[in-house]
């Protein structure tokens, strides 16, 4: 897409406009809608963009498969860590609660844990999935 | 295309339903990302499908009987905003009426989610985990080997045309 001067020059624009939102979604889910679902899929798509208008190369220059690979055992690793937290700090599996210095506070900080956790595996799985259909040549 | 124009569409009802959690989920992952996998997929598979060898009244007949077992089951189904509807009256109002004091999250969705049930999450969250892993198996490039996707050895060809719609042209 070398010659798709306004393709790349929006995208370039746009692209950190989405990577922002992905993370007012991902650290604003508490309040409004979103969570690590969502950021995670916003983020990946940041990324994807990246891909499709810059060539796959550069987008591996910028999003390692090894390091991507790495986050999203990485993601699935914080979360469950999170939960056997709360058995360590003498309650059950994923009871948040303890985390904290009151139960809410703990829940609060819990759930942000768990769903930057959420986030990572998500935007990671996406990117590699990304990467491995579109780097096969037919 | 008309799958990914369907998800939008599914997104605007669940905005309609006071769904935007699901809304906001269905229009990033459904009209997003699964479009353009779905055009990627499109890209790999050649354009003509071999003739198939199975048979076509079996599945014709699995596609009935799981139709009229569905729409039968639709018909218990209680009408949209039932207050009374069994769905409402186990867990969703201790969720509804504690969350504030037991959670202390304006959103019940995330709180529901990732606290009440966090396991279910955690389940989910190991779903994508094994999809991704299962697409490096199937697709994926030799660790540590950036650039090394493609060069990958010809048995991987073999293994997505067993699965894939198609011959690779």
């Amino acid at each position: 897409m070398k010659h798709h001067r306004v393709l790349r020059i929006v995208s370039k624009l746009l692209i950190p406009f989405i990577m922002l939102f992905a993370l007012y979604v991902q650290f604003h889910g508490d309040f409004g809608p979103g969570g690590g679902f969502q950021a995670g899929v916003i983020m990946a798509s940041a990324f994807i963009l990246y891909g499709l208008i810059f060539g796959l190369e550069n987008a591996r220059k910028v999003a390692p498969p090894a390091v991507v690979t790495c986050l999203v055992a990485a993601g699935v690793l914080i979360y469950a860590v999170t939960g056997y937290a709360g058995l360590l700090k003498g309650g059950n599996f994923l009871d948040y609660g303890v985390l904290g210095a009151t139960q809410v506070a703990g829940q609060h900080l819990g759930i942000l844990i768990i769903e930057f956790g959420v986030g990572t595996t998500v935007a990671a799985s996406m990117i590699t999935i990304f990467f491995l259909f579109a780097g096969r040549e037919r | 295309m008309l799958f990914s124009a369907f998800s939008l569409l599914s997104a605007g009802l669940f905005v309609a339903l006071d769904a935007v959690d699901v809304a906001f989920t269905e229009a990033a992952v459904g009209a997003g990302i699964s479009t353009i996998l779905a055009l990627a997929t499109l890209a790999l598979t050649g354009a003509r499908q071999e003739a198939g060898t199975h048979h076509k009244v079996a599945p014709l007949i699995v596609v009935i009987i799981t139709g009229s077992v569905l729409i039968y089951a639709s018909i218990d189904i209680p009408p949209v905003g039932d207050s009374q509807a069994p769905s409402h009256l186990h867990v969703a109002p201790r969720y509804l009426n504690q969350s504030m004091k037991e959670v202390g999250i304006p959103n019940v969705v995330t709180s529901v989610l990732a606290s009440y049930r966090g396991y279910d999450t955690l389940g989910e969250v190991t779903v994508i985990f094994t999809a991704a892993v299962a697409v490096m198996i199937l697709l994926g490039g030799r660790k540590g080997d950036d650039a090394g996707i493609k060069n990958e050895p010809p048995k991987d060809e073999n293994l997505a045309d067993d699965d894939g719609d198609g011959g690779t042209a």
